[in-house]
């Protein structure tokens, strides 16, 4: 647990000429963690880990939403079970040598697994956003809310994949050369793509797409004005949030062989946009620090309580009525937008 | 036809109810600018003093009076003491707030009452059924309608015809200038908070002796709520009304003629299935599809 929070290491940063190498310092830890838990004989604490990094992809995909994008979504949790579906259906067919509506074959390739789940999410990101952007503002946020709902009905109606029980996989999704049976092995692996997503989402920020966007939420009306089609690149945001956060579903699903519907509950939107906006929405390392203090927070307190959301639920309320800008803000002399 | 007749009346009554909660929902959104998600929490407050008392004195009609008074003063000690301060803020941290207010809510339930449901009985009074000629109908159901139908015509009174109602529609659309003629903005809107959560109270203790009373009951409901919300278009209280008739009907109509309709096509247990799941999500298409040709809903609030 305390190598896991040692890596929001930004908490106590006063100077900004520590700021570059807090990334460093934080990939360091990240690396050392699962040796330092094998030697202390804490091996659970890498499983841990991995489901803080797994869920660290899912915060930062939707912060390119929701930071990026300025669009609230209370729906994230929609893409990240389509992404986890996507691969237990996929794996599911690939034990049993079936093919998927008679013509898909199945697979056990995890690149090709969670290749399929980001395409798959995104098209859904994209059916999705396409109806939702119709609207902004509150009707957007219960709108992303309702549609994630829906598929969650539709996941729980599905008794060919499980239905409410959840759908097992019998094994991990293979790589070649690489042994994802062992903890340590799927650790890395998960670290590997966060990474590369976190590479992604910093482009991202800095592209031309990126400024744009940043543009269209501080005043769509001007954006629209210069001849920006506004909506198109809300949309593309969104799909790209839909994506990345698929791709999370998927790599959470082959980490514990097991889908279901509670995936996309709608709770699990809920903390999704939790973990961004304590980490700080519009940052690129934020969405990470966010997931590692929130499922940090609620393991330490469900190890206290049975009745941990009774600290929780008044912790968030806090949060949201003080706090400005997030952990990954802190210490910089200006507060948030 | 009788069965036509009588899952129109099941639709208006689930109707009514979702209308009680709606119209809190929209008040609260149009009047204050607050999106509410503990909403529903206020809804499961009603319904667990209500049954809380029913069981304890065996009697439903001082159930009433519990379930409203509950609801009306949790809703407004929560206006008072975290809403109010969220009135400026954006509705980011007024949906991670109220989230927060949620899992408060739920898990002081389960401390409280534990994880089983709590089941209250009709009252004797509302027991049994009348026959309606084609069909008999349970009393209690009638009973519901009524009430519904009733508060849904009080509320327009009062936000058409009263002095309060005016400052809630001039509060809704000119905020600063009602502040400016010296009414108290801050005491209108504990009011108004206060009366959003006495109708989802009274909705929720009115659930009691039909579903059973359990955590979670809120968010179920809640989220049906912002279907009603968008489909009669956010703000406007004539919109929930239509709104929420309209997701009444559709839903309880298929849920109630869906399954017979698919075992014309196929086999018993996978028509079920295939109904249950479409049945589940057809008010999401139905808002969809009301998206679609009328982005703003149906009936959209000015301004």
């Amino acid at each position: 647990m305390d190598k896991a929070r040692g890596s929001d290491p930004m908490k106590k940063s006063g100077s900004p000429r520590w700021r570059g190498f807090l990334p460093l310092v934080g990939l360091v830890l990240l690396v050392a963690l699962p040796f330092a838990a094998q030697a202390f004989g804490q091996s659970a604490l890498t499983s841990l880990a991995t489901r803080m990094l797994i869920l660290a992809i899912a915060a930062s995909a939707l912060n390119i939403a929701l930071g990026l994008g300025g669009l609230v979504s209370f729906g994230h949790a929609a893409f990240y079970g389509v992404g986890a579906y996507a691969v237990g259906i996929l794996t599911t067919h690939g034990a049993s040598g079936m093919p998927f509506l008679g013509f898909v074959p199945g697979s056990e390739h995890l690149a090709v697994n969670l290749l399929v789940a980001m395409s798959v999410s995104g098209i859904v990101a994209g059916l999705i956003g396409a109806l939702a952007l119709r609207t902004s503002g509150v009707p957007f946020i219960m709108i992303t809310l309702a549609f994630a709902q829906m598929l969650f009905f539709f996941f729980v109606a599905l008794k060919a994949y499980g239905g409410d029980d959840g759908l097992s996989m019998r094994r991990r999704n293979a790589l070649p050369g690489l042994n994802m049976r062992d903890d340590v092995t799927f650790y890395f692996t998960s670290l590997t793509i966060l990474l590369a997503w976190l590479g992604v989402s910093a482009r991202l920020f800095h592209s031309r797409f990126g400024l744009l966007l940043g543009g269209i939420r501080q005043s769509e009306r001007r954006m629209q004005a210069i001849g920006v089609p506004t909506v198109r690149y809300r949309w593309l945001a969104f799909v790209l949030s839909g994506v990345g956060t698929g791709l999370a579903g998927g790599l959470m699903a082959v980490f514990g062989r097991f889908v279901s519907p509670d995936m996309m509950h709608w709770t699990q939107s809920g903390e999704l946009l939790i973990m961004v906006v304590l980490g700080g929405a519009g940052t690129i390392f934020g969405p990470v620090l966010g997931a590692f203090a929130l499922i940090g927070l609620e393991t330490l307190l469900a190890g206290w309580t049975e009745h941990w959301q009774i600290i929780l639920g008044p912790a968030l309320v806090l949060m949201a009525l003080t706090f400005r800008g997030g952990l990954a803000r802190l210490g910089r002399s200006e507060q948030g937008p | 036809m009788a069965l036509l007749l009588e899952q129109m009346l099941n639709g208006v009554q689930l109707g009514v109810m979702l209308f009680l909660l709606a119209a809190g929902l929209t008040l609260i959104f149009g009047i204050m600018g607050v999106i509410n998600l503990a909403h529903g929490s206020l809804y499961m407050v009603g319904a667990y003093a209500a049954a809380f008392v029913a069981q304890a004195t065996g009697s439903f009609l001082l159930a009433i009076p519990a379930g409203l008074a509950a609801a009306a003063l949790v809703g407004m000690t929560i206006e008072f003491t975290v809403v109010r301060r969220l009135y400026a803020r954006d509705h980011l941290d007024q949906v991670l707030a109220t989230f927060g207010l949620i899992l408060f809510f739920n898990q002081l339930v389960v401390l409280m009452f534990g994880r089983q449901p709590m089941f209250v009985q009709i009252p004797p009074a509302f027991a049994g059924a009348i026959d309606l000629g084609l069909f008999s109908y349970p009393v209690y159901r009638l009973c519901i309608i009524a009430v519904g139908l009733a508060t849904a015509g009080a509320l327009f009174w009062l936000i058409q015809r009263t002095r309060l109602g005016m400052l809630v529609r001039a509060g809704a659309t000119h905020r600063d200038m009602v502040q400016a003629l010296g009414v108290d903005v801050r005491l209108l809107y504990t009011v108004v908070f206060g009366l959003g959560a006495l109708l989802a109270g009274l909705a929720g203790l009115m659930s009691g002796p039909l579903l059973s009373v359990q955590v979670g009951m809120g968010e179920q409901i809640l989220i049906l709520t912002f279907v009603v919300v968008v489909i009669g278009g956010l703000g406007s209280v004539s919109g929930a009304f239509a709104g929420a008739l309209l997701v009444g009907i559709v839903d309880t109509s298929l849920r109630a003629f869906l399954p017979g309709l698919l075992r014309g096509i196929m086999t018993g247990s996978e028509a079920d299935a295939l109904a249950g799941g479409i049945s589940a999500m057809g008010v999401y298409l139905l808002m969809a599809i009301v998206l679609l040709v009328r982005p703003k809903g149906l009936f959209p609030a000015h301004g």
